[in-house]
């Protein structure tokens, strides 16, 4: 064989190991998930089966209705948690945006004193692990009887989420060149308008991607939840899918099927705005 | 209206000031106070009785604490090396791909959209030595005949806290080190294999240092917040076997909620928050760096 074909063949070789090692990454990044699904839709005892099914025999949605058809019926009160799940996560998202686009406009748009140092400051509160900081936030919500409410929570995430939302707002107002907001005032706008009407449509993707994390954050949260919330008024998902432990066993199925209902609206949301997110990101993170 | 003389850019961040002055440093300064005290939950009035640093001084002397201590930083270094390492090559792959790239993408953040809980439910289950899919795979492919005590043993447990902390966290990488090679121009690259550079030198030398800053601002990302991991942990073993896999944070909740110990877990929690703050504000000066570096280059 002569060198070119040689050198030809390795070059398809490692093409050719590289789309199985890609494959196989891919593979394992799903497979959690898909097992998740598929355990969610069988009977508990194949799941239990020894030796393994491999190949479900029968599937149902039994889990799901078992789930919906409410306490004492081998159900969760799931319908009360998804809500408060959905006012918790949305309400806390939308007012750390308010806060943060006024926050990073402050940090993308003046100049003061010690600027860096109040910036750097903002974002090591964040670092405070969410236990550290529910010994002390559980006291105090038990003297002002923000125990066990939606606002508790709210309060709660909304100040988890302000130091990145202002940390990504601020990158995006940056690349928002200042002479468009400038000679829109010049052109009689005010400065309010100048913001809503030039500024703020121009940062919107940025904003979406801060939206998207703080959604998620607040969504998925536990160390905190697990200690701010009581009951159904107040627990949400992630503290619910606890109801399916008992001391010593677990209800594989149920937990599924309830992760499965938790994982789909954060699925859905980051699809939708998929495009912006990557580049958003960065680049807001970037230029900052 | 006296309030709306002050500068504007005050008030713009009155209100970030406020929530967090709230929610955060206040608590943390009632923590402060109550570490120096022997508060328990159950005796509401020991919040008031000083005993200056005897907390710290226990903790100090405490062999658990400072095991504890240790596995934390070691399972920090060991995820956050290994998810930036699979990451990278992570990326690597879905970059030389051409077609199907933005499915590809997608699929890499998936692992993001979970729940750090769900996360370790689901390697719970995987992981169990009875019905999990680890050990049905192994037995049905004949690798092992008897079921590997995957959450049982202590170094095993160590080991699958890793992989659901490495699964669930290495989107972050890959994301920011793809967006950084999609954003590279090729000509330097292409410079360097003209010159007869290897592939490994061309990597090293051109490619590694622009994306460095991407990787920094994952790192920084990730430190925000590297306690993630205790949902994680707290679903998995909560700390067990017998003590083998308890880092600081479910140290620090065993101590304030089963032993209602507060003034103690107050002053392990400052430990606990000193290191996240050393992780944090290290990572954030490595990205200042390196971001000067990319605003020259661009």
């Amino acid at each position: 064989m002569d060198a070119n074909a040689s050198a030809r063949l390795k070059k398809r070789g490692s093409a050719w190991a590289l789309n199985v090692a890609l494959f196989i990454s891919m593979l394992i990044i799903c497979l959690p998930g898909l097992w998740i699904v598929l355990n969610s839709l069988r009977p508990t005892v194949e799941i239990m089966a020894k030796p393994p099914v491999w190949i479900p025999r029968e599937l149902s949605f039994d889990a799901y209705v078992d789930m919906f058809s409410g306490v004492g019926q081998g159900g969760i009160p799931v319908i009360a948690y998804f809500r408060n799940s959905v006012i918790i996560a949305v309400t806390s998202t939308v007012i750390s945006l308010a806060i943060g686009m006024s926050g990073g406009y402050a940090f993308a748009r003046y100049r003061f004193k010690g600027k860096s140092a109040w910036f750097l400051g903002l974002m090591l509160t964040r670092t405070v692990p969410g236990i550290a900081l529910s010994l002390p936030l559980f006291f105090l919500y038990a003297k002002v009887g923000l125990i066990d409410t939606h606002a508790g929570m709210i309060i709660a995430y909304t100040a988890l989420n302000v130091p990145f939302t202002i940390w990504l707002i601020d990158g995006f107002f940056r690349q928002v060149p200042r002479d468009l907001a400038e000679a829109a005032q010049i052109d009689g706008c005010t400065r309010w308008q100048a913001f809503w009407q030039v500024e703020f449509p121009l940062a919107r993707p940025g904003i979406a991607s801060a939206g998207i994390f703080a959604f998620l954050t607040s969504w998925n949260e536990f160390a905190l939840a697990s200690q701010l919330t009581r009951s159904t008024d107040s627990k949400t998902l992630p503290v619910g899918l606890l109801d399916y432990t008992a001391e010593f066993t677990i209800d594989w199925r149920g937990m599924c099927a309830l992760a499965v209902v938790m994982i789909i609206p954060a699925l859905l949301l980051t699809y939708a705005v998929q495009k912006h997110l990557v580049s958003g990101l960065t680049s807001g993170a970037i230029k900052g | 209206m006296k309030a709306s003389r002050l500068p504007p850019h005050i008030m713009l961040l009155l209100p970030a000031v406020i929530v967090l002055a709230a929610v955060v440093v206040l608590p943390l300064l009632l923590s402060l106070w109550s570490s120096f005290t022997p508060f328990r939950l159950t005796k509401p009035e020991s919040v008031y009785q000083f005993i200056g640093i005897r907390n710290y001084q226990r903790i100090f002397t405490d062999l658990d604490f400072w095991i504890a201590f240790g596995r934390t930083v070691l399972l920090l270094t060991v995820a956050l090396n290994l998810e930036m390492l699979i990451g990278l090559g992570l990326a690597l792959l879905v970059d030389r791909q051409t077609r199907g790239q933005r499915l590809l993408r997608t699929l890499l953040m998936f692992p993001m959209m979970f729940s750090p809980i769900l996360v370790g439910f689901q390697f719970k289950f995987m992981f169990n030595d009875n019905v999990g899919l680890v050990n049905n795979a192994l037995q049905s492919l004949g690798l092992t005949d008897k079921a590997i005590p995957w959450l049982i043993d202590g170094k095993l447990a160590f080991l699958a806290i890793a992989a659901a902390e490495i699964w669930s966290s290495t989107a972050v990488f890959a994301i920011f080190i793809l967006a950084g090679l999609m954003a590279m121009p090729r000509d330097p690259q292409e410079a360097a294999r003209v010159d007869g550079c290897t592939p490994w030198q061309t990597f090293r030398y051109v490619t590694w240092p622009f994306l460095m800053p991407f990787a920094f601002i994952a790192m920084t990302i990730r430190s925000l917040d590297v306690a993630r991991a205790y949902d994680i942990i707290k679903i998995m073993t909560d700390g067990g076997p017998a003590g083998r896999t308890e880092v600081l944070w479910t140290l620090i909740a065993r101590t304030a909620y089963s032993d209602a110990r507060m003034g103690m877990a107050n002053a392990m929690a400052y430990v606990a928050i000193l290191l996240s703050v050393a992780f944090t504000a290290y990572f954030f000066s490595k990205l200042g760096k390196a971001r000067a570096q990319v605003a020259g280059d661009w």
